[in-house]
């Protein structure tokens, strides 16, 4: 318990510190966010956007720093994130729209890349020697260094271009009408196959990888000889007294993965036109909409916080050690 | 109760035969690496009767702990047995399947290693791993599953609560014990320790080997236990085999070894070993170091440190010769007769 | 002691004894070692030979190509020939020139952004482990706080800011954002060195913390912060590679990430110019895998563990062990 409050703190300590970012960072950066955002409307824009604009960066000519920048904070914990001119409505509007979207392809994506990977790396290490073993380890190595948007690339040619099975571009076809029936779901998948495995494939690497060290190392361990003394079957041994061990490091290193799978998610959403938050948020850079981006960024920080959390919960579950350690 | 856990399978249990438990022929036993073979083990031989306490004692680096393993076949590549025969009730376990092994492991002859910290598994309950152990042999039902853990800990003087517990949540001698108690759990002919006592304290050293002995003495087990320390088991075993570069360099009655002592390596150690009550004299130590096992000298193999070293020592290498009881690879005790 | 059998633990994997071979003891030097490493492990092999083509073609760009990269021509878009051999883009310059040309300034981020980060990285990390304290809470603190919060995003509006940023810009920003997972990693094995014996000699020496974290500390961490630059140098590949193909960061420097924005801009796949986005992120990936696989490598040196077994040689060298045994036994006397 005490363990979730003290990750609790640090948590809420960065959401601080990211806030703070966006609130200064515009500041910082020569000239002035609002001029330039008046510039791409070409200057057609009423007093009452250029206010609602200013207010969602936090500046106010009549306020001093300190306190726009509470202001700032207030509005943020409030839900107003500004206002996103570039889509024609508020910020929490947009990110409402397309967080499902990012959250459904990447999360499952992840989530699968995780269970797959791991699943591979313990097979490998447990059968050391074998075929298996020597070709997978450097199949994935070398998955590891190739770029996300390359691979993208690759998939669409061949897969959309060639053989024309998947679409290219979009997170559902143009003319469909959202609804849970099975067509509307089915086009959903369709334009998600090739995203995800693009994911897959590059996200699958690095855990195999650590997965296979971790379980090579585990099974030197006492434990696992004397489970075989024990007369456990070969199974029991690889899952109950292996892979639950070795799997520790794994779920510590699923947060600093975050960042990884951040960025492929917003460079396959580029590449595929699929309009999560990742396509919005290059969409804003384009269009310098400030508001809209700094929205995006404290929405991403807020998930990958939230990511961070649910893998310490799963260690403290598996790990009876980390729970008095407290 | 114990016995009554120990389903009969088909030629596995038996009603006790006559004859040594277990027959260890010409076991080798080698590390296989990239830069060459290392011989941990070179053909040891040797008998152990039904509640017989054996005790192997040598230095760090003679081969007993792999010799060990290789016994109970539970050694990790790059070790592996290259020859020789582990004979345990008329079945030789180096040519069994894992299938068939799995059926002898723990039943009739079961493990404790020397630290319990590593040897338990550390995100498992006490209680959970005895419980793989039991299923693993047949036992589903819960209410025995949960008695049997219990008697067993109580045997070695464990509050049964802690089957609720983790490893890191128990002292050193309770994870100690608590192995002890798992070994138990069948009520195995022969229980294998690897040094159990080295992780432990002094005090804490012999309370477990007087438990120990008095758990044999009742339900009447043959130990074999792996030490570096003579003195710890000059009380308690009944044999005793000395071994030195992964050989055997003697071996007999503990007493009579004790006593007096024949190869120059044992008597050697002897001599380290102070005596509390015995007169003060100067504690000599072996100088040198044991040979390289990757190109074993091709004479004796103590003969680079050996006091009384003679000329034949470096040609050939000794077989062993009985002397009354006991057996000395040394060619001072060099009669017609000797075993290899 | 000689031998190479260990007990204790369970008399597990001995350490190789040093450079044992069937021929007998080799007393190599450090450089010999490590070039017979690398000559014998195939990951490593590899890698270094593809990183070499890569460092040549940097260094020697007008050898192996003689057009502009960034000349107009009138061939506009054309498919591969004898004059482009992979084709022109969109204002006619010659694609192959642009990769060849591109090596360059792919390979100087590599390797500025692996030294800085790791440089800033070590000092950080060191020195939190090192000093303790509240020095220790609060660089540990921001260093977990960078680690969490989402570097490419953050890159991403950094970039924003900057529309017309170069590559000096790119190298400063990637490392002063990526040094945080390294700083962890090298703090964990400072601290775990910081009590051991010999640093307490030091200190017992009278030694003051500077000299202690220069001379004593650091080169006991010499693996730790090759396979820090090897993998930071990795993520300014991948990284920089994506910040230039979504159009930030570029300049009229060329570079491989620049030219596949290009080639996105233009659908590339779709008019069948495939030659000018696969090449160029074929070389991305080959540099990524050159620093990938001798990571990788060095792991596998490090940790025999982990070496790739060969049942095959095993099984071979158990026989002949077995054929050696029995001709000495044939030899000895009974």
């Amino acid at each position: 318990m005490r363990l979730i409050i003290r990750r609790g703190g640090f948590f809420l300590a960065t959401l601080w510190a990211a806030l703070t970012l966006n609130f200064f960072l515009p500041r910082l950066m020569p000239g002035s966010p609002a001029d330039r955002i008046i510039a791409h409307l070409h200057g057609a824009v009423d007093q009452s956007t250029v206010r609602a604009i200013e207010q969602s960066l936090g500046i106010g000519n009549t306020q001093g720093i300190w306190q726009q920048y509470l202001t700032y904070l207030g509005h943020t914990a409030t839900g107003n994130l500004g206002y996103s001119y570039s889509q024609g409505e508020p910020v929490s509007q947009v990110i409402a729209g397309a967080l499902p979207w990012t959250l459904g392809l990447v999360g499952i994506t992840t989530i699968l890349a995780f269970a797959l990977g791991t699943a591979i790396g313990a097979v490998a290490a447990w059968r050391r020697g074998s075929r298996f073993d020597s070709v997978m380890p450097p199949l994935f190595v070398f998955t590891t260094a190739i770029p996300f948007f390359w691979v993208g690339m690759v998939l669409i040619l061949i897969f959309s271009v060639y053989l024309g099975w998947f679409p290219s571009s979009g997170n559902v076809g143009q003319l469909t009408v959202p609804s849970l029936s099975p067509g509307y779901l089915g086009d959903v998948l369709d334009h998600a196959i090739l995203p995800s495995l693009t994911l897959l494939v590059t996200g699958i690497g690095g855990w195999v990888l650590t997965m296979r060290n971790n379980m090579v190392t585990t099974l030197t361990e006492d434990y696992v000889r004397m489970a075989r003394a024990k007369g456990l079957s070969p199974t029991r041994v690889m899952v109950d007294y292996g892979a639950r061990n070795a799997i520790l490091p794994n779920l510590t290193g699923f947060a600093m993965s975050l960042g990884f799978v951040v960025s492929g998610a917003i460079l396959v959403e580029y590449v595929f036109n699929y309009q999560g938050v990742g396509y919005y948020l290059l969409n804003a850079v384009g269009y310098d909409d400030y508001p809209l981006m700094q929205g995006l960024f404290l929405i991403i920080t807020v998930a990958v916080l939230v990511a961070i959390l649910l893998s310490d919960i799963a260690t403290a579950l598996l790990d009876p050690r980390t729970r008095t350690a407290g | 109760m114990a016995h009554a856990l120990a389903d009969d399978q088909p030629g596995v249990t038996s009603p006790p035969q006559p004859g040594p438990l277990l027959e260890i022929r010409d076991l080798c036993v080698e590390y296989v690496l990239e830069s060459g073979i290392v011989g941990a083990v070179d053909k040891v031989s040797f008998d152990l009767n039904p509640g017989e306490f054996l005790a192997i004692v040598g230095e760090s680096g003679c081969g007993k702990s792999t010799l060990l393993f290789g016994i109970a076949q539970l050694l990790n590549p790059p070790a592996e047995i290259t020859g020789g025969s582990v004979t345990f009730r008329g079945r030789n376990l180096v040519q069994l399947s894992d299938k068939d092994l799995a059926a002898v492991r723990w039943k009739d002859m079961s493990v404790v290693m020397q630290s319990a910290m590593n040897a338990l598994n550390p995100v498992k309950s006490v209680g959970a791993q005895f419980r793989d152990a039991m299923r693993a042999h047949g036992v589903t039902s819960q209410e025995e599953i949960g008695q049997r853990s219990a008697e067993v800990l109580r045997m070695v003087g464990i509050d049964p609560e802690h089957l609720k517990s983790y490893p890191h949540q128990l002292s050193g001698g309770m994870r100690q014990r608590s192995m002890i108690a798992m070994a138990m759990l069948f009520t195995p002919e022969l229980i294998i320790m690897d040094e159990p006592t080295s992780a432990l304290d002094v005090v804490a050293q012999r309370s477990l080997m007087a438990q120990i002995k008095d758990l044999q003495q009742e339900f009447g087990f043959a130990v074999i236990f792996v030490t570096h320390d003579m003195s710890l088991v000059s009380h308690y075993s009944n044999r005793l085999m000395v071994m030195y570069a992964g050989q055997t360099s003697e071996s007999g009655p503990t007493r009579k070894i004790f006593d007096s002592p024949h190869h120059p390596y044992t008597v050697g150690l002897t001599e380290a070993f102070p005596s509390i009550r015995g007169p003060r004299r100067t504690l000599t130590g072996i100088p040198g170091n044991p040979p390289d096992l990757a190109r074993p000298p091709s004479g004796c193999r103590f003969a680079a440190r050996c006091p009384k070293v003679m000329p034949r020592c470096t040609d050939d290498a000794p077989a062993q010769y009985p002397v009354e009881d006991t057996l000395v690879r040394c060619f001072l005790y060099d009669n017609a007769g000797g075993v290899p | 002691m000689a031998i190479p059998v260990t007990t204790g633990q369970g008399a597990g994997i001995p350490e190789p004894g040093g450079e044992l071979t069937a021929a007998g003891p080799r007393r190599g030097t450090a450089l010999r070692r490590f070039t017979r490493a690398i000559r014998t492990n195939r990951k490593a092999t590899i890698g270094v030979v593809l990183m070499a083509i890569f460092i040549f073609v940097s260094l020697f760009p007008g050898l192996l190509a003689h057009q502009s990269p960034t000349a107009y021509s009138s061939h506009i878009m054309a498919k591969p020939s004898a004059a482009h051999w992979l084709g022109t883009d969109n204002i006619g310059a010659d694609i192959y020139a642009q990769v060849i040309d591109g090596t360059r300034s792919v390979l100087i981020l590599a390797v500025a952004v692996g030294a800085l980060t790791t440089g800033v990285a070590m000092v950080i990390g060191v020195a939190a482990a090192y000093l303790g304290g509240i020095w220790d809470g609060v660089l540990s603190f921001v260093t977990d706080v960078l680690l969490v919060i989402p570097i490419f995003p953050l890159l991403i509006i950094v970039a924003a800011y900057f529309p017309n940023a170069g590559n000096s810009l790119l190298i400063l920003v990637l490392s002063f954002t990526g040094w945080s997972y390294t700083a962890r990693q090298l703090r964990s094995q400072a601290q775990s060195l910081r009590n051991r014996d010999f640093l307490l000699a030091a200190r017992v020496r009278g030694e003051r913390p500077f000299y202690i974290i220069m001379v004593e500390i650091i080169p006991t961490m010499t693996s730790l912060l090759l396979a820090s630059f090897l993998t930071n140098a990795l993520y300014a590949v991948l990284a920089g590679s994506g910040l230039q193909f979504i159009g930030l960061g570029k300049s009229n420097n060329v570079s491989w990430g620049t030219t596949l924005y290009w080639a996105n801009q233009n659908a590339a796949w779709t008019t069948g110019d495939y030659l000018w986005f696969i090449v160029p992120g074929l070389c991305i990936a080959l540099l990524g895998v050159a620093f990938a696989f001798i990571n990788y490598a060095f792991d596998e040196i490090g940790n025999p563990a982990l070496r790739p077994l060969s049942a095959a040689k095993a099984r071979k060298a158990a026989e002949a062990s077995t054929k050696r045994r029995l001709a000495s036994y044939g030899a000895r006397a009974r």
